[in-house]
């Protein structure tokens, strides 16, 4: 049966609280999740008690803060701090968001931040996202064709073929989505996830791909792609405003039409 | 490292399979579809019959055995009866088959099994029900 309590050894204790700097006018507190796999130690909720002033507007800000001036054994991943590379997804106050996107005054109490939802964690704020990474090769994420290109330049498409791609093409791949997914969390093993179940569909409604049918195939089972339960969490956590769960009823959809 | 991390990483290498391999798993069954396209059909054709179901129940109400034998017997009532009757059944088992898929890991075949079961032999009772006020 399903699980609805942590295992032991996933139980969040209480860690160290570190308080703000004497002469802080403006402190707010940040609850972040912490594990290291090397104590053995179930893993615990440290309190930051950090200075506003003393950083950025947004969350990764703080963490970025944090690492520098506060604790350096913190681990989380950030590169671009512009939601463009996907790296900083993780949970904070209760919903699966980008670090860099997520201004602080929109958490009202103290700011908790745990890394994505039901992955296995490599360390505090970094999840093993492997799994999903390699669901999503599995549905081969590129153009694949039988007529060779136009010797001349590249392959063309008219504009409102293009336009079918918006929406889908800003994907960044963070997995917010997929890792906000009860149905991801129940059966990710078999359910490819809102992230690539949008990518799918990002190649099946590009007009230049001819294997449209055998992408189709690929995804006829009833976990891979209907797996989906229309929960709509996906479409409500991305933080590029984009619509995944649209995107699998498309496919659905597609499924049907070809039934006749 | 601890006894416990130490077991962790025992637990860890027990699968050596590549995470594509594991990702691609049994390939797709090639069905599906017709599950969540019947569940849909069944669930809009059930909205009138619930409805007139309901109606009609209220309506017969304070009536004596006799009259609703006589109602269930019209042959309207009698198809729709037995419309309603089975498209319940065939719904339930297609929706609480996508709940034990989510929730039950141990044992699956044997709750799909039950599920199933349930569902044709309540079915073919009220089945019977009906058909024998209508004949």
């Amino acid at each position: 049966m399903v699980e609805f309590s942590l295992p032991k050894n996933s139980k969040i204790g209480r860690g160290r609280t570190f308080k703000a700097p004497a002469g802080a006018k403006r402190v707010k507190e940040f609850k972040v999740y912490r594990w290291n796999p090397d104590d053995g130690q179930n893993p615990v909720l440290d309190s930051y008690e950090l200075d506003l002033d003393a950083m950025g507007p947004m969350v990764l800000d703080a963490l970025i803060h944090i690492k520098n001036d506060v604790d350096q054994t913190l681990t989380f991943r950030r590169s671009c701090r512009e939601g463009i590379c996907g790296s900083c997804a993780m949970n904070i106050d209760g919903t699966n968001t980008l670090a860099c996107l997520k201004p602080i005054e929109e958490v009202k109490k103290a700011v908790s931040i745990y890394p994505l939802p039901h992955m296995p964690v490599v360390k505090d704020l970094v999840p093993d996202l492997t799994q999903a990474y390699a669901q999503l090769r599995s549905v081969e994420p590129w153009l694949k064709t039988d007529s060779a290109p136009p010797p001349d330049g590249e392959r063309r498409q008219s504009i409102e073929e293009r336009a079918v791609l918006d929406g889908m093409w800003e994907c960044i791949l963070c997995f917010c989505c997929t890792t906000a997914c009860p149905s991801y969390w129940w059966n990710g093993d078999r359910y490819l996830g809102p992230a690539t179940l949008l990518a799918a569909y990002r190649w099946i409604a590009d007009s230049r791909d001819e294997f449209t049918g055998e992408r189709l195939d690929a995804l006829e089972d009833p976990l891979k792609l209907y797996g989906c339960r229309t929960i709509m969490n996906c479409t409500q956590t991305c933080p590029k405003g984009l619509n995944p769960a649209e995107a699998i009823g498309k496919i659905k959809q597609l499924q049907l039409q070809r039934k006749g | 490292m601890s006894e416990k991390s130490a077991e962790a990483v025992a637990d860890r290498v027990r699968v050596m399979r590549s995470q594509l391999g594991r990702a691609r798993g049994l390939g797709a069954s090639k069905s599906g579809v017709e599950h969540w396209w019947v569940e849909r059909v069944t669930a809009i054709a059930l909205v009138p019959l619930t409805i007139w179901f309901i109606v009609s129940v209220l309506t017969l109400l304070h009536s004596d055995q006799p009259e609703v034998r006589q109602w269930a017997g019209r042959p309207v009532n009698t198809v729709l009866l037995l419309a309603t009757v089975i498209m319940t059944f065939h719904h339930m088992q297609l929706g609480l088959q996508v709940v034990i898929d989510d929730y039950v890991k141990k044992s699956h075949l044997a709750v799909t099994l039950l599920n199933k079961g349930a569902a044709l032999l309540l079915g073919l009772f009220s089945i019977v029900a009906i058909l024998k006020m209508a004949f």
